[in-house]
């Protein structure tokens, strides 16, 4: 008689990887809660899915802040909200070192570079920042420019639109029903908002959160439900690094094998969208994981470093993809 | 040697001739003091109260100035970092 979880892995083959159809959140919460034993198994279904919807090409991206700091929302995870004893100071990034740092991810062979601001939606001068920074990388950079800047009116995406910005991030961050409990001074509901309009405009969709802010597993299949209701172009996969001075700057770390059992769920949930290593791998899952993430469903990686925090080197995981044999998708496969 | 006063403390740019020979008196991650004044239980023992700044330093660059326990203006790069003491100066990754 099949187990359980022989059951749940049989259902997210059936579905995921045999109609390229994201499992429903009772399949997905089975799969959350599958037993250490059958997690290899999961990871190899959560690669085949991958291999088969979306091909062995890595998308490869570096991100930068070009406003860090003094943010007015309180996100509760967050080192750069201006409401917490964070240490993290607020400084703007100039237009040269915005060029220098587009062309260090390019260096890499990266073919997107996220330009990101803390700050609840964009002002006249963050803008005009943009405008100037977006046409500095172009007359020297080849790459496709994305932002994040948060909360948007109808303006500023057509803005965006006409600026040729590739891909706009606004992460749900959590759950719905989690939400409150993370940030306070917004919803969700006006982050997706913004979203709707991002996709209706024609960007490209990047839309994700972070796993361990205190979600129930329940929550966290809830929450690679609604992502799958968006159906967003990316999928950034963040694992909470506590920040000293945050209301989470004591909170654990996940552990490794729920954050590998959460990444075969999110590609299960999610099996055509590029889903993306982002903050946290390091810790959360050291070198050895980030190689199992990378075989169980992961298909992009954030590379260098992170707004506030550092990461890998690039090299070593350039390295790790080509040990692996997983191509970096080229600029010419992502226009 | 690990001690205190041997961490990386990046590359100084516009002091570096006055700041060459000083020795790191605060923590640049946690702001805390590395001198004898703020001993703790855990030193008397032979632990480096530190040792968790450390290691976290791997992955974060400085926020506070190890002489004078500034908040730096720090900015992270996708290849490195720059952080700036108004009182010190610069350094970089």
């Amino acid at each position: 008689m099949p187990s359980l979880s022989d059951s749940a892995l049989a259902t997210a083959a059936a579905r995921a990887l045999e109609t390229g159809t994201g499992l429903a959140e009772p399949d997905v919460l089975a799969v959350l809660r599958l037993p250490d034993e059958e997690l290899p198994a999961a990871l190899e279904l959560a690669h085949q899915v991958r291999m088969r919807w979306c091909g062995p090409e890595v998308e490869v991206e570096g991100i930068v802040s070009v406003k860090t700091g003094g943010c007015p929302e309180d996100c509760h995870f967050c080192s750069q909200s201006g409401l917490f004893t964070s240490p993290v100071r607020a400084v703007w990034l100039d237009i040269p070192a915005l060029v220098e740092a587009a062309r260090q991810t390019a260096a890499t062979g990266a073919t997107e570079f996220c330009i990101v601001a803390a700050v609840r939606g964009p002002d006249a001068r963050l803008m005009a920042q943009l405008r100037d920074g977006v046409a500095a990388i172009r007359a020297e950079v080849d790459i496709n420019i994305a932002a994040s800047l948060g909360m948007l009116t109808r303006a500023q995406v057509d803005e965006l639109v006409a600026l040729g910005i590739h891909r706009y991030n606004h992460n749900l961050e959590t759950a719905r029903s989690f939400f409150p409990q993370v940030v306070t001074t917004h919803t969700w509901d006006e982050r997706f908002d913004t979203l709707r309009m991002v996709r209706d405009s024609g960007m490209e969709v990047c839309c994700g959160g972070i796993l361990g802010l205190g979600e129930s597993l329940e929550q966290r299949a809830e929450f690679a439900v609604q992502l799958a209701a968006l159906a967003p172009d990316e999928v950034p996969l963040n694992f909470l690094n506590p920040r000293p001075g945050t209301p989470l700057g004591e909170a654990a770390l996940v552990d490794p094998r729920d954050a590998l059992r959460a990444i075969a769920a999110f590609r299960l949930a999610l099996p055509r969208t590029i889903l993306r290593y982002a903050g946290g791998r390091e810790i959360t899952l050291g070198d050895l994981g980030t190689r199992d993430g990378l075989l169980g469903g992961i298909n992009a990686v954030i590379v260098g470093n992170y707004l506030t925090t550092l990461g890998r080197s690039p090299a070593d995981d350039l390295a790790l993809l080509d040990d692996l044999k997983m191509p970096v998708k080229a600029l010419s496969a992502t226009l | 040697m690990t001690g205190p006063g041997s961490r990386d403390l990046g590359r100084l740019h516009p002091l570096e001739g006055a700041q060459a020979s000083k020795i790191a008196a605060f923590c640049d991650r946690c702001g805390g003091d590395l001198t004898a004044a703020d001993l703790t239980a855990a030193d008397l023992t032979g632990a480096d109260p530190h040792s968790a700044c450390r290691s976290a330093r791997a992955l974060e660059p400085p926020r506070f100035c190890p002489y004078c326990r500034r908040r730096m203006k720090v900015q992270v790069l996708p290849a490195g970092w720059r952080a700036v003491c108004t009182e010190h100066g610069e350094r970089s990754s």
